[in-house]
């Protein structure tokens, strides 16, 4: 240790800067790049994740909410492409996914109808995220072009104003748009290969999940090419950009016309799985999930987005069966994100794992407990208060089930528990955020310090 | 390997000797902020190899000439030209392709990337990669070997994967004078590269700008006169957006209306401003 | 001719209602730099608080309280969230707003319903104002025209006259220089985003009333909004002015008119058939494509002039 840091300390001093330089002088830093440990072990791993999950979660419900998982990672992922990565906050993004979507399936239509090149087959059917892939990319060169011209929130309003006037020419051209009905198909088509029709829902898991993954590595790989990574540069310094030799705008174009690519993928598969397309696929409301998902997984990391679209399909397809106010539940968290923890899920448990790797974890566990106990008790307080509410004024009864029990909502007694558990939820919660932020700051302070002394910054 | 690239030569040492088309020519810039004109008529040429260094009191429009000749501003009037090819009305990037390159004063890297990987993305375009989404970063080996070659020269070869924005203010200044370098540019503007430093941090930095734009011409805007003295070839004096005198070293320090202008008095003897 | 200037004088009101939300947002946006995703829902907090007072008291008292209410509450938001986030920058401002529209839309659901409620315009203030020929001017469109400009003439000469008005006018430009003077530039913060906020809420009282008044509202203007503001040219109320009136008289008109071009071709004596590829869509009335026009609007402004009509600061 203290010959690699005398090492440094000759390194940086002014004498003979020229020297060769001796290998295995770099200092330890904190390097969140996990795939340095076995990127082969991370891939192999998640491939045979992907392939056994069905095995574990046999259940039909299971098996759909795995299925728009993997659309939504890949929607999700598509989507940091150009925001995480490339800096630029789209409120459209649906816009790709949703038009891309529409072609492959009048595409998939008049394959079964047989008047496309492509056989009736599932062969097609399999290719088909191919299709709103092109389209995704057709778009994203038409659509990138204009909206890339502004940055910033420019081109944040840039984006929304599209998708509103996409959504609302869904409307008016009925013909390709289907109108309220939307354009419905079949994904069953010709004769089956190797015993696949693509009817079963395990058989369109399997499908999405080969997708998934390869647009995973796809999307991966990316960030390690030089565009991907310029996309960077002008993430982060647009002007410096420029200096180097980059045409920032040309950069954000291209990186829009990769991404919108990808999008068309998630639109494709979206097709296959639910054999519908209508224009809310191209609508505000679509594009703020891959938005919601890439920041609340974190859009600093590649695997956020991932993380992001895991929490938020439970969220969206899970909550739901429990509670009609979840998305009111996945507003407040997304918020709540924003406040306290911009870098999203990924970099809460990274900056845990930090901790954890200094062996500083133990001063936190205390605090810990306390501040989940009591957030506990206030959530619980808060989730009666809306559920309640919710039942009040949008069901037409007043019974209802809260955590399995069979409640009167208008009951005064709820109330009042309801009011305590915020109250006193809210009170100790409170202290104990206090008591955690004091240790946890002591505890990045240790770090910091710990950190210098390596690098003598 | 594009033109770019094949000027990058770090054995080359010296100016060019009767080079005919100087490296950078104004011929009356003029430029106006609204009503003002705070570049009222710079004529400048400087030959290929040189090291030329621009001072002048505050407010003088240093930066502004900076700012123009890099594509930042245009111009209101008059003409520059780079290589005996004119730049004006071009964008930053266009003037950076054809062989010009500049650091800014208030430190403007990238700050998420690791030290490495910024200059490794100011080499890329040069090399010739430009937009493409087909070439494996790491497997570049000419990128990374001139990243790690800058890296070393620059001293911050130890900090390889530090993010910029962690990195110290000295540390940052000569990240940002090696990402200006690594294009392979041969024609450098440095905007007071020394701004904000220690003697021993000016004097690194020197000794570091000295190394680094060897066989290139250098443009300098400097406060620091020491740094002045030491490394230019010829000094310009820019008062109230005008030059007022363009010569070698000695002879500006002994310029009456040099002293007057820049310092209200006349010096008894040469030094520090 | 009557036609022409009925709509002329609903489309004017329509516009200087959207000018109301527009120029709180542009101040907003001005001063801290930060797009108030959620000023449309402040909008609709603003009807429907307006609603319940109406119900409980009556139209006036709610003109003035409404307001009043989503000010404070806009003030509570600046300066319990968005300063928070302010350190952070801009992209985390924008999303931190984004997700209190979210959350706005979804709480008043809890409170007031799905439904639309029926909020209406007073009865004092009902029926028609005026007539030419057969087309009569509703009395609370004019009602809208006064309050906007009335509100409009107020803010100018508060932001004029005034000291407090000046500080404001100062950090829209220089907040540092402002606050090294000693001025409190955050509490002027929250006070422009209240009274930002507060301005959406009269819009809403009135909008509210003279339209529908449902959890969908927010939405629908807050789009409608954006187009007005990057129209306009980001960060001038000039620009704002002239888009919001440009295009509140382009709707109004726009759903009254039953052209086609393939009207217009017959009406030169060219028929087009039905069986014609172009058919579908050149036989759309501007009415049908109404709702798109705004959109297509800015994308004929992104594409011919994409700092706007009269913009000066960039986003």
């Amino acid at each position: 240790m203290s010959s690699s840091l005398e090492q440094q300390a000759r390194e940086s001093a002014p004498v003979d800067p020229d020297a060769p330089v001796r290998s295995g002088t770099r200092g330890r830093t904190i390097r969140f790049r996990p795939y340095n440990v076995g990127r082969w072990v991370i891939w192999g791993g998640t491939a045979l994740l992907f392939a056994v999950m069905p095995f574990v979660f046999t259940s039909g419900f299971a098996i759909t909410l795995m299925s728009q998982m993997g659309i939504l990672i890949i929607f999700a992922l598509a989507y940091n492409m150009i925001f995480g990565q490339g800096g630029m906050l789209s409120f459209g993004h649906a816009v790709y996914s949703g038009l891309g979507a529409y072609f492959a399936v009048h595409t998939l239509n008049r394959v079964a109808a047989g008047t496309f090149f492509l056989p009736a087959s599932p062969i097609s059917v399999m290719l088909l995220p191919l299709v709103g892939g092109v389209f995704g990319a057709f778009f994203g060169v038409l659509f990138g072009y204009l909206t890339t011209r502004k940055a910033g929130t420019a081109f944040a309003m840039i984006t929304l104003g599209l998708v509103e006037m996409v959504f609302a020419a869904a409307w008016i051209f009925t013909g390709f748009f289907g109108g309220e009905g939307g354009i419905s198909t079949n994904r069953v088509m010709g004769q089956p290969v190797l015993g696949i029709t693509f009817g079963p829902s395990i058989q369109v898991y399997y499908l999405i999940a080969a997708w998934c993954f390869l647009s995973m590595i796809a999307m991966y790989a990316f960030a390690h090419t030089p565009l991907g990574r310029i996309s960077n540069a002008v993430r982060d310094n647009p002007e410096r950009a420029e200096f180097i030799g980059y045409n920032t705008q040309r950069v954000r174009w291209f990186v829009l016309i990769a991404s919108g690519f990808f999008a068309g993928i998630s639109g494709g598969l979206s097709v296959i799985s639910y054999e519908i397309v209508t224009a809310e696929n191209v609508s505000a409301v679509r594009s703020a999930v891959p938005l919601l998902a890439a920041f609340i997984g974190g859009s600093m990391f590649f695997f956020g987005p991932i993380l992001g679209a895991v929490i938020v399909d439970i969220f969206a397809v899970a909550l739901v069966h429990y509670t009609k106010a979840w998305q009111f539940y996945l507003g407040t968290f997304f918020v709540l994100i924003v406040m306290f923890a911009p870098g999203g899920v990924a970099s809460l448990i990274l900056m845990n794992l930090r901790v954890i790797k200094y062996g500083l974890f133990w001063r936190l566990r205390d605090p810990y407990v306390g501040v989940l106990l009591t957030g506990l008790v206030l959530l619980l307080g808060i989730i009666m208060v809306i559920e309640m509410g919710y039942q009040l004024t949008l069901e037409w009864t007043t019974r209802m089930s809260l955590f399995g029990f069979q409640v009167d909502a208008a009951s005064p007694e709820l109330w009042v528990i309801a009011i305590g558990l915020i109250v006193g939820g809210g009170l100790g919660f409170e202290v104990m955020r206090r008591y955690f932020r004091r240790e946890w700051g002591a505890v990045q302070e240790q770090i910091e310090e710990q950190v210098a002394r390596e690098l003598k910054l | 390997m594009n033109a770019l690239a094949a000027t990058y030569d770090p054995t080359r040492t010296g100016a060019v000797a009767g080079a005919a088309v100087p490296a950078l020519a104004l011929s009356d810039v003029r430029k106006s902020f609204g009503k003002t004109e705070i570049i009222r008529g710079v004529t400048l040429s400087i030959p290929r190899g040189e090291r030329h260094a621009i001072i002048g009191p505050n407010g003088a429009g240093k930066s502004t000439l900076f700012n123009l000749i890099s594509g930042r501003f245009p111009v209101s009037a008059g003409d520059i030209a780079l290589n005996g090819k004119s730049i004006i009305g071009k964008r930053p990037f266009e003037i950076n392709r054809m062989g010009l390159s500049r650091s800014f004063q208030i430190t403007n890297i990238f700050p998420r990337l690791s030290v490495y990987e910024n200059i490794r993305c100011a080499t890329l375009y040069a090399l010739g990669y430009k937009y493409s989404f087909w070439h494996r970063l790491d497997k570049l080996r000419d990128a990374r070997e001139r990243a790690e070659d800058i890296m070393t020269r620059i001293g911050l070869r130890a900090r390889r994967d530090v993010a910029a924005g962690l990195l110290t203010y000295a540390d940052q200044r000569a990240l940002e004078i090696g990402i200006t370098i690594a294009g392979g540019a041969d024609v450098i503007l440095l905007d007071e590269p020394t701004a904000g430093m220690s003697r021993s941090e000016s004097d690194r930095a020197v000794e570091l700008i000295r190394r680094m734009t060897e066989g290139k011409t250098l443009v300098m805007v400097e406060h620091d006169m020491s740094v002045v003295f030491n490394l230019a070839d010829r000094i310009s004096v820019v008062v109230y957006g005008e030059v007022i005198a363009s010569d070698v070293p000695a002879r500006i320090r002994g310029n009456r209306a040099v002293q007057e202008a820049y310092l209200g008095t006349s010096l008894t003897d040469g030094g520090h401003g | 001719m009557e036609f022409l200037l009925i709509s002329l004088l609903n489309g004017v009101s329509y516009g200087l209602l959207l000018f109301m939300l527009a120029s709180g947002l542009t101040l907003i946006f001005s001063m801290m730099g930060v797009l108030n995703f959620a000023h449309a829902s402040f909008y609709m907090i603003g009807a429907y608080f307006a609603y319940t007072i109406t119900r409980w008291i009556g139209f006036w008292p709610a003109l003035i309280i409404a307001p009043i209410l989503v000010g404070i509450i806009g003030a509570i938001v600046e300066r319990y969230g968005l300063r928070r986030v302010h350190k952070w920058g801009h992209v985390p401002e924008l999303l931190f707003t984004f997700g209190l529209a979210f959350i706005i839309v979804e709480l008043v659901q809890i409170i007031w319903g799905r439904a639309a409620v029926p909020y209406r315009v007073p009865a004092e203030l009902d029926g028609p104002l005026f007539q030419v020929y057969t087309a009569t001017f509703p009395t609370f469109r004019a009602f809208m025209m006064l309050v906007a400009i009335v509100m409009l003439v107020a803010i100018w000469l508060a932001l004029t006259r005034t000291r407090i008005g000046l500080v404001i006018q100062a950090s829209l430009t220089h907040p540092e220089t402002v606050e090294a003077l000693g001025h409190n530039v955050p509490r002027v913060f929250m006070l422009t985003f209240g009274g930002g906020c507060a301005l959406a809420g009269l819009a809403g009282v009135i909008g509210g009333a003279a339209f529908v008044t449902e959890p969908g509202m927010a939405q629908f203007l807050g789009a409608l909004l954006f187009v007005v503001v990057v129209v306009g040219g980001m960060g001038s109320l000039t620009g704002a002015f002239i888009a919001s009136l440009l295009i509140g008289v382009l709707q109004t008109f726009a759903v009254a008119i039953d052209w086609s071009f393939v009207r217009l071709l017959q009406g030169i004596g060219v028929t087009l058939s039905p069986a014609n590829f172009a058919y579908p869509a050149l036989s759309l009335t501007i009415a049908e494509i109404a709702p798109v026009l705004p959109y297509m609007l800015l994308v004929l402004i992104l594409i011919f002039r994409p700092r706007g009509l009269m913009g000066t600061r960039e986003g």
